[in-house]
């Protein structure tokens, strides 16, 4: 029951969305639906809810941990949204870039299909079986390209395009994987197996072993796609970069999160066929390989949304590698996980707010936030402290974790890669943020802020808290449920 | 030498001229017309006959071995052929080699002849013509190259009556695909519709026929014969990769092949009727096209 | 009945030659909807010893919606966005009826290294589907209509459809019908975007998204 909730309640507020005249009312679907969703999320916690569907759909570790992540990232988001949509003018006006007059997308259809984005996320985090979890990952690309077309102009057109051609492309292959599975299962006399996870996992070593590492290969790079590993990355960049903030924050912080449980669930059927070792050193592979693509686009780079998308690349690639790596790092991944959810949708609500006060997004006109906007200047500097990797914040923790795991297991080549794009990384980062944040704002500028509003401060302050204090201190409930989500992938 | 073998030879000498007259009368058909008369060809090949040739001053002895050579060229590629179920008159193990290289020959004769006339009008039609026939010889091959791998041997005279009902069984599609393949090499060589215009008379659209504008009287009785037999054979072909006449005895196999040739003739004036001529740079596609179809029906026998 | 199984295949491989030939963008809608029917009489033909009424729904699903609905609605976008030919595509014609051989040759050389497990319904299933699908993906990167990327993409559809009909034979039917309605959708939603990108760019030239990059 209560999986099925989470999965319909927001699908029917989305039509309630599309249905409602009054602006008001429909931004107040937001919230509403997030505090349901968190509050049933919450639940589950407690109370583990039984399978639904004949088992096709099951909450365990791994996915109560995205769930809850999706959850809390959409219920902080909500709030923000509600605000964000209140500043938004209506009608036409001029486009500061190329300055063309353009319009937004109806805000019925945004906040219907924000709803609808959030109940196919749900139904990947709950979702066994393998078919059921394709349906899903294909409606998050289809419920989430209208949103990212929400300021109606060429260039998200075009960032729009590129997102449905490319996650359609990756995902048709998955669907490769997904048949290259079926193949892979043993003829069995009678009605023949389901294509839920545990089922194949009981099935082991009794799956044809070709079939199955083809499968997952498709697998990793169809569902890679749509998390955002280099070389299949290059929507990811311009989709975050024109897409509205709360859109970017939903995108980077739960979306990506969802594509890579995609591609844990083979992970799991191919570790319990014991075919793990070939798989995670794929998965270390593409890490490394996003975290060093994202380093060479983030150096120089002059668009600050650009530089946050690519960062996103980069973390995937730490979240890959360290479940490639096992033990100790696997934990680390579900931690980095969590940390690089918040703090990255915490970064992009603040880019709105940069956005709507400079309205540019060129990184060399921005100056001198700390004081024209002063909560805001304070936020944007924590969080790129946070997503660097600065102690006391909580990826610190994580990507210190994953390196532990690394020198662990005797990667040690492994681990002076990661150490030396972190560093460059890190480099890249602080001349944009800092040239931004310091220093006086210019005249043009200074007459053009508006004051910062409640509503698209608070959300970002909570979770920069929320990820202070995951640096200092990890709460028992959410360490024993890493550990849970760590086992289930051969980790500790 | 086969007696039976001489009977296509007979056949082909004969009808060849009403294949031409058959293509004819359907292109009338379509467009609503009376048309020629069936047998106009003959009486066009008597007429021819009868006349005297103007020879030009700048021509050579190429000029008027041109016309010849081809024709002995196509009449040697027919004994090749096999025709209704039996061999052909001449088999050997890779005759399919010398069937391409003769009509090649025949080819070669008329454009050394159009070339020595010394008019820029006919070495235009000769680089065109060399040109599509260039592209037209490797899919040749790779038709003859399919059937040989489907039927296990490389000799007309073994693998074209080697084509029975079994054979359709378990490679159908592949000899359909090589029909289509060889189908369209015909309407290449032969310059039917869409690679070229028998009847036009337009220097941007002429291929074959401003090769053979300076011939006259015999020399021309004699490629218009040439072109008609080559029409034949080629359609001999292709209605032997097509009917399924192994093991059938003489009288029925000639009867069935010989009412297949006709069809076949009415099928090139469908498609001369039906399509328009394609522009020069789209015959590439075309043959690719035709390549296509040949390779897949390679492929799919391995 | 292995004849009408393999004539059926190979004739999927003459659309996708179709597909890589044609510049007139009518008559690549044409060849996927050939494809959408094709697609239904391989279901029929590979299921002929227990037809089901699954099976039944399996093929008017995939016939309806691939056969029919997709090529009305691509019509429908086609006469609107009145554009009819792609013009200059990255990759030429011939070149690309050439690659097409060549993608259909490497798949048979894939085709021959994948043994399948279970009964085979015909040799040629596997090949044909990959190269279907290498058809579908080339069409993706060498064309410069958003029209023909959509084509293409369907295209590439057809080719898993094709796997997982000849291949697969444990699959349940809501997940058929599941992706079947998931790629509804999905093309729908592509449509849409073609309409704004024509009013906005007033072409479909996927040329001109050229101002996002690094």
């Amino acid at each position: 029951m209560v999986l099925l909730g989470l999965i319909f309640i927001p699908v029917v507020m989305g039509l309630l969305a599309l249905v409602l005249r009054h602006d008001a009312s429909r931004r107040l679907l937001l919230p509403v639906t997030a505090v349901i969703h968190s509050a049933l999320t919450a639940s589950a916690w407690f109370d583990a809810p039984g399978p639904v569907w004949g088992g096709w759909l099951l909450l365990d570790g791994l996915g109560l941990l995205f769930l809850s992540i999706t959850s809390a990232l959409f219920l902080v988001a909500s709030f923000y949204a509600v605000g964000y949509l209140g500043k938004e003018d209506r009608g036409q006006r001029q486009d500061f870039q190329e300055g063309v007059i353009f319009s937004n997308a109806p805000e019925a259809a945004f906040v219907a299909c924000l709803l609808f984005f959030l109940a196919s996320m749900t139904l990947v985090t709950l979702c066994q079986h393998f078919g059921l979890l394709w349906v899903g990952v294909e409606a998050t690309t289809l419920a989430s390209a209208p949103l990212i077309y929400f300021h109606r102009h060429r260039r998200s057109l075009e960032a729009t395009w590129k997102y449905l051609m490319i996650c359609s492309v990756g995902i048709a292959l998955a669907l490769m994987g997904y048949l290259l599975l079926a193949i892979a299962v043993p003829e069995t006399p009678g009605t023949g197996v389901p294509m839920v996870v545990s089922e194949l996992m009981r099935l082991g070593t009794s799956l044809h072993t070709v079939w199955l590492k083809a499968a997952f290969i498709f697998f990793l790079v169809g569902y890679g796609t749509k998390m955002g590993l280099a070389p299949l990355h290059t929507w990811l960049p311009d989709a975050h970069s024109e897409s509205p903030s709360v859109v970017s924050a939903l995108l980077s912080g739960a979306l990506l999160n969802c594509a890579f449980l995609a591609i844990l669930r083979p992970l799991q059927v191919l570790s319990a066929a014991g075919e793990g070792p070939f798989g995670r050193e794929l998965l270390v592979f593409f890490g490394l390989l996003s975290m060093a693509v994202a380093a060479i686009f983030i150096l120089g780079q002059e668009d600050y949304k650009r530089m946050l998308a690519y960062s996103s690349v980069e973390h995937m690639g730490i979240i890959s590698l360290g479940v490639g790596i096992g033990g100790g790092a696997a934990f680390g991944a579900m931690l980095h996980a969590v940390n690089h959810s918040f703090v990255k949708g915490m970064l992009f609500m603040v880019t709105g707010n940069i956005l709507a006060a400079y309205k540019t997004k060129n990184t060399r006109k921005v100056q001198g936030m700390l004081r024209l906007i002063p909560v805001t200047g304070v936020l944007w500097v924590l969080g790129f402290l946070a997503i660097t990797g600065s102690p006391p914040f909580g990826p610190f923790l994580s990507e210190f974790t994953v390196l532990k795991g690394m020198l662990d297991t005797g990667h040690t080549t492994a681990a002076v890669m990661y150490l030396l794009l972190l560093a460059i990384i890190f480099i890249g980062m602080t001349s944009v943020v800092l040239k931004m944040s310091q220093g006086a704002p210019s005249e043009a500028h200074q007459s053009m802020a508006s004051r910062e509003i409640y509503a698209t401060v608070i959300p970002p302050a909570l979770l920069a808290v929320a990820v202070t204090v995951l640096g200092v201190y990890v709460p028992l409930p959410l360490q024993a449920l890493l550990h849970n989500a760590a086992s289930l992938l051969g980790g500790s | 030498m086969d007696a039976e073998a001489l009977i296509h030879i007979g056949i082909a000498l004969l009808l060849a001229p009403l294949f031409l007259g058959v293509v004819n009368r359907t292109k009338a058909v379509f467009a609503g017309r009376q048309g020629r008369p069936l047998l106009q060809a003959y009486f066009d090949l008597a007429k021819l006959l009868r006349k005297g040739a103007v020879y030009s001053r700048t021509t050579t002895w190429v000029f008027r071995a041109g016309p010849v050579i081809g024709l002995s060229a196509v009449l040697m590629s027919l004994t090749l052929l096999p025709f209704g179920g039996q061999g052909a008159l001449i088999s050997f193990k890779g005759d399919f080699v010398l069937f391409a290289y003769l009509l090649g020959l025949a080819r070669f004769s008329t454009v050394m002849a159009a070339m020595d006339v010394g008019s820029s009008f006919e070495g235009m039609g000769a680089s065109r013509e060399v040109t599509f026939s260039a592209l037209a010889e490797p899919v040749l091959f790779l038709c003859f190259l399919a059937l040989a791998r489907h039927t296990g041997v490389f000799s007309f005279s073994e693998m074209l009556p080697a084509i029975s009902y079994s054979t359709w069984t378990h490679a159908g599609p592949a000899l359909v695909l090589v029909a289509s393949a060889l189908f369209l090499v015909t309407l290449a060589e032969n310059s039917r519709i869409p690679i070229d215009d028998p009847n036009t008379h337009l220097e941007l659209t002429m291929i074959h026929e401003v090769m053979v504008l300076d011939h006259g009287g015999p020399d021309f009785a004699f490629i218009q014969y040439g072109s008609a037999l080559k029409l034949w054979a080629f359609s001999a072909l292709v209605v032997g990769t097509l009917l399924p006449i192994g093991g059938i005895d003489l009288p029925t196999g000639v009867v069935l092949s010989t009412a297949g040739t006709f069809i076949l003739a009415v099928m090139v004036g469908a498609v001369e009727s039906t399509m328009a001529r394609l522009r020069l740079l789209r015959v590439p596609q075309y043959m690719a096209g035709a390549a296509a179809f040949a390779v897949f029906a390679l492929v799919i026998a391995l | 009945m292995g004849i009408w199984v393999d004539s059926t295949i190979i004739f999927i491989v003459l659309t996708n030659f179709m597909l890589l030939a044609s510049s007139r963008l009518a008559a690549l809608v044409r060849g996927v909807a050939l494809q959408g029917f094709t697609l239904g009489a391989l279901l029929l033909l590979t299921h002929s010893d227990n037809l089901t009424y699954r099976v039944w729904l399996l093929v008017v699903a995939a016939v309806g919606i691939k056969g029919i609905a997709f090529p009305m609605f691509l019509k429908r976008t086609l006469n609107n966005i009145n554009v009819h030919r792609e013009v200059e595509p990255y990759i030429g014609y011939s070149l690309s009826i050439l690659i097409g051989i060549a993608g259909l040759l490497l798949s048979l050389w894939i085709g021959s290294r994948l043994p399948l497990p279970g009964p085979i319904v015909s040799t040629l299933a596997i090949p044909v589907a990959f190269s279907t699908m290498l058809t579908g993906f080339f069409l993706i990167i060498s064309r410069k209509n958003a029209l023909t990327q959509v084509i293409g993409y369907l295209a590439a559809e057809n080719g898993i459809f094709v796997f997982g009909v000849t291949a697969v034979h444990s699959s349940s039917i809501w997940v058929e019908l599941g992706i079947l309605l998931d790629v509804l959708v999905a093309v729908f939603v592509m449509g849409i975007a073609i309409h704004h990108i024509n009013k906005e760019f007033e072409s479909t030239d996927v040329d001109r998204f050229s101002s996002l990059k690094d």
